[in-house]
């Protein structure tokens, strides 16, 4: 206890240290997400937190400027959709607090709420090169999941940046089955769930019980409801997808991005045309259900070309390698993607999804969120090198490289390996 | 891929058995078995052509690299492998300028056919937990050969496979390996003369499942780590018993026992033809193991997910026992808290034998890129490996683990032409298997729709195959 009150301690001095000096960060390419392209041979200054500058690299920098030298720089990835930071150890349920599989409660649970700053799986995901996640709670016991939030990477408190950025509801399969065992289940309570946010005075007046929703629940959904919050549903079968379009087009206000989306490309020019996002595992091309039968890894491809919004994920652990969607997304391209596509896709696009402004891009004024790396960052074999985070520089250490460290050698001869620190 | 995580996270107990891994041992001598084999091998190598494939990076498999280099192929075999081989009169000469090539890759820890996609309750048949012990029942009669993720591990290069069944048990019954190549039968899959193999687990998933089956499963021992070293050592005492009566009736000396599927499969690892692929998570576990097949007198081929190997790689070097490992799955439950990226190279890097195995049907099709990670993950903390020596873990050790690196697992001359051109360095996002060849037959070409193969389960669906 003492020992991490003076590591706190530590940090809160060091920061404002850091913050003092500005820095800049050459690249043999910078990636910047804007207008700017790619700039061969560039640098990025980035002070008190902001990006000051971005251009090549014989911009004049002030005196007294840290420099850093690295292949690529980009701006700090985010991941689109995760559980990071929800759970320690997914399959020990006392410090999972993803989903809720027995409270009366649904649309209402925060997920920000179960976050821990602390989860080792933090730093493991900023060491990648992902400086901000946006979190999802899992759907449990009805469609509607809870509230996802928003968070940077830092670990310190603090780090969740915007609660109830957005409602998490889940149709398909899952959907019909946390609805009572089919579509029609789920979309009569998906409809009744809105009137009775819709109705919310005359429902609620007497009791708690709404046709769907507590009211508890009601009043946590009425964001969505109204337009206010963004509602992220997840399906994949093209007919699924039809029927949330069909949704929006009744209800224009609603502001809807999906997540899945196996089927997506079957129905890319109606997303492209109801501007609805698409968050998709660029690599999912099983017919894992009968939801996913048109599954491809050309799905990234189409749905790109079609004028959709894509941002890519990986889906096949959500929680403790979410980093993987850079490996996704290099797949993505290998399938038919460009390649400035699929860095939007962990960039610009989750960035315009989730309405994070100044983030996802390297440009004059926006966070200082950036990162250099070793290599291509799409590459199976790259790795950053330093991570920046609001202008912080980031400690590149997690438990993984601790216990690296411990191991790499072994050698008992003098004494146990558990003094190896 | 929601199924493969509830299996690994082990949620629901019958889901469990998706999360293992096979084993390794000295190759050579198939098909000596004393052990009975009424299921037998069908598979016939396809036709193929006399075929030099030039100008290629080529990645040998015995930790060679040649540049400008070329393969020649002759009656499904590899007849040459070098920078000066030239088109014998009728052959067929492919210019794969700016290409790689390399051995098939070898996956010796999958599930498909046996927990095939779709992946609905129905075809959940990669796992008999109706007891701890369980080596009575044999994986190939759940592989159901029309799997779709069969084909897609063969767009990723894998041109041999071990289906093994899942780890919910002590001993979770006999492992296959097969050629990947579509067919009617598992029999026309089960590569010729390989060994037949054993699933046994460690760990949390036997007492998880056993011990406090939630009443999902039968219950009963074992409830903790102790209870399955128990489980374990029962068992061979057992088999031992059985075996003794086998080779004294052999000798003429008594009537042989009454025939004991289960017994059978435990002595047949007693007489060193059954190959032991264990699922164990932690280093302390894995070296308990060692002891106990040094009292009964057999080898562990390999260990599976091994995702702790890195804290005793030089146990395990000294064993001589491989280890089946992920890349960089971890934390998905508390015996695989303990995971680093850089396991594969620190076992490497002890002299002990690393093998990269997917344990999932969405891994098993990029188990280069797997390989790749952890390679350039060792790199970066000094431990430099050739690439051509990382091979390896994706091939020859694979093979070997089974028993079969006498037949195929390297370029090597008379081994079975299992051959894959990649567009580029395979150990990089972008690159892509273009041509597979199982037997020097062409059995995927990603340049030539109607040469990739489609299971009867997408024939007229909306998709039909990857890229529909």
């Amino acid at each position: 206890m003492i020992r991490r009150l003076i590591v706190s301690l530590a940090l809160l001095a060091a920061s404002p240290f850091a913050l003092a000096q500005p820095v800049a960060i050459y690249g043999e390419k910078v990636w910047t997400g804007t207008s700017q392209g790619t700039i061969s041979d560039g640098v990025v200054v980035i002070d008190n937190g902001r990006i000051v500058t971005v251009g090549p690299a014989s911009t004049r920098v002030p005196a007294g400027t840290a420099e850093v030298r690295a292949r690529w720089v980009t701006p700090g990835l985010i991941s689109a959709f995760s559980r990071t930071g929800l759970s320690e150890v997914s399959g020990v349920d006392d410090t999972n607090d993803a989903g809720a599989d027995s409270s009366p409660f649904s649309a209402a649970l925060n997920a920000a709420d179960g976050f821990n700053p602390d989860a080792t799986s933090i730093p493991v995901t900023r060491l990648d090169g992902f400086t901000r996640i946006a979190v999802a709670p899992q759907a449990q016991t009805k469609l509607f999941g809870g509230q996802g939030f928003l968070a940077d990477t830092s670990g310190l408190t603090g780090s969740v940046f915007r609660e109830r950025a957005f409602a998490y509801v889940i149709l398909g399969e899952r959907g019909a089955a946390l609805s009572g065992g089919s579509r029609p289940a789920a979309w009569a309570a998906l409809r009744g769930a809105f009137d009775d946010v819709r109705f919310f005075g005359a429902r609620y007046m007497s009791h708690n019980e709404g046709n769907v929703l507590t009211r508890m629940d009601a009043l946590a959904l009425m964001p969505a409801v109204k337009g206010e919050q963004l509602i992220l549903f997840q399906a994949s079968r093209a007919s699924d997808l039809n029927a949330i379009m069909d949704f929006k087009e009744q209800n224009l206000s609603l502001r809807v991005a999906i997540v899945g989306a196996d089927e997506g490309w079957r129905v890319a020019r109606r997303l492209a045309a109801l501007e609805i996002p698409v968050i998709i595992d660029a690599v999912s091309n099983l017919p894992s259900s009968f939801s996913q039968l048109a599954s491809t890894t050309e799905n990234a491809k189409r749905l790109a070309e079609a004028g959709v919004t894509v941002a890519i994920v990986n889906l096949d652990d959500d929680s403790h390698l979410a980093r993987l969607a850079t490996q996704v997304a290099g797949n993505a391209v290998a399938n038919g993607m460009d390649l400035d596509e699929a860095m939007r896709a962990l960039t610009t696009a989750p960035a315009e999804i989730f309405g994070m402004t100044g983030l996802g891009v390297l440009a004059p004024g926006a966070r200082a969120d950036v990162v250099a790396w070793d290599g291509d960052p799409l590459e199976v074999t790259s790795a950053p090198s330093a991570v920046y985070i609001d202008g912080e520089s980031q400690p590149m250490e997690s438990r993984q490289t601790k216990l690296r460290d411990r191991y790499r050698t072994i050698d008992e001869s003098q004494r146990p390996m558990a003094f190896n620190r | 891929m929601q199924l493969r995580k509830l299996c690994l996270v082990a949620v629901a107990a019958f889901v469990l058995a998706a999360c293992e891994a096979p084993g390794s041992r000295d190759g050579g001598d198939a098909g000596k078995s004393a052990v009975p084999d009424p299921f037998p091998s069908t598979y016939k190598p396809y036709p193929s052509q006399t075929l030099l494939i030039a100008n290629a990076t080529v990645i040998n498999g015995a930790g060679a690299l040649i540049e400008n280099g070329a393969v020649l192929i002759e009656g499904g075999k590899i007849k040459a492998v070098g920078a000066d081989v030239t088109a014998p009169d009728g052959a067929t000469t492919l210019d794969a300028r700016g290409k790689w090539i390399t051995p098939g890759i070898i996956d010796n820890h999958s599930h498909l056919g046996a927990y095939p996609s779709p992946g609905v309750d129905s075809h959940g048949d990669g796992n008999e937990i109706s007891g701890p012990v369980t080596s009575e029942v044999w994986v190939e009669h759940s592989v159901w050969p029309q799997d779709p993720g069969f084909s897609r591990a063969l767009a990723g290069g894998i041109t041999s496979l071990q289906i093994l069944p899942g780890s919910a048990n002590l001993f979770g019954g006999r492992g296959v390996t097969l050629k990947n190549v579509p067919a009617r039968t598992v029999q026309a899959m089960k590569f010729p003369g390989a060994p037949y193999t054993l699933k046994m687990a460690c760990g949390e998933n036997p007492k998880r499942v056993y011990g406090y089956g939630r009443g999902i499963t039968p219950g009963g021992a074992p409830y903790s780590r102790m209870g399955n070293v128990a489980g374990y050592r029962d068992a061979w005492i057992r088999a031992a018993d059985y075996k003794a009566q086998l080779d004294k009736a052999k000798s003429g000396g008594g009537d042989a026992p009454t025939r004991d599927l289960e017994l059978e499969t435990l002595a047949g690892v007693l007489s060193g033809d059954i190959l032991v692929h264990m699922h164990c998570y932690r280093a302390d576990e894995m070296a308990i193991i060692l002891d106990i097949s040094n009292e009964f007198g057999y080898k562990v081929a390999a260990f599976h997910h091994a995702v702790e190997s890195y804290k005793i790689a030089d146990k395990l070097a000294e064993y001589d026992v491989c280890s089946s490992m992920w890349a960089d799955w971890w934390g998905f439950k508390m015996e695989a808290y303990d995971g680093i990226p850089e396991n594969i190279p620190l076992v490497h890097n002890a002299g002990a034998c690393a093998i990269v195995h997917s344990d999932s049907e969405m891994g098993i099709q990029r188990l280069n890129q797997e390989a790749a990670k952890a390679w350039a993950d060792g790199r970066r903390i000094g431990i430099d490996i050739p690439i051509e020596t990382a091979w390896q873990w994706l091939s020859l050790n694979p093979a070997r683990s089974l028993g079969v690196d006498g037949q195929t697992g390297t370029l090597e001359p008379g081994k079975m032409a299992d051959v894959v051109i990649w567009s580029g360095n395979p150990f990089s996002s972008y690159a892509k298997a273009e041509k597979v060849y199982v037997d020097g037959a062409l059995m995927f070409d990603r340049n030539d729709p109607a040469g990739q193969p489609v299971m009867d389960f997408e024939l007229g669906q909306p998709g039909e195959g990857d890229r529909k």
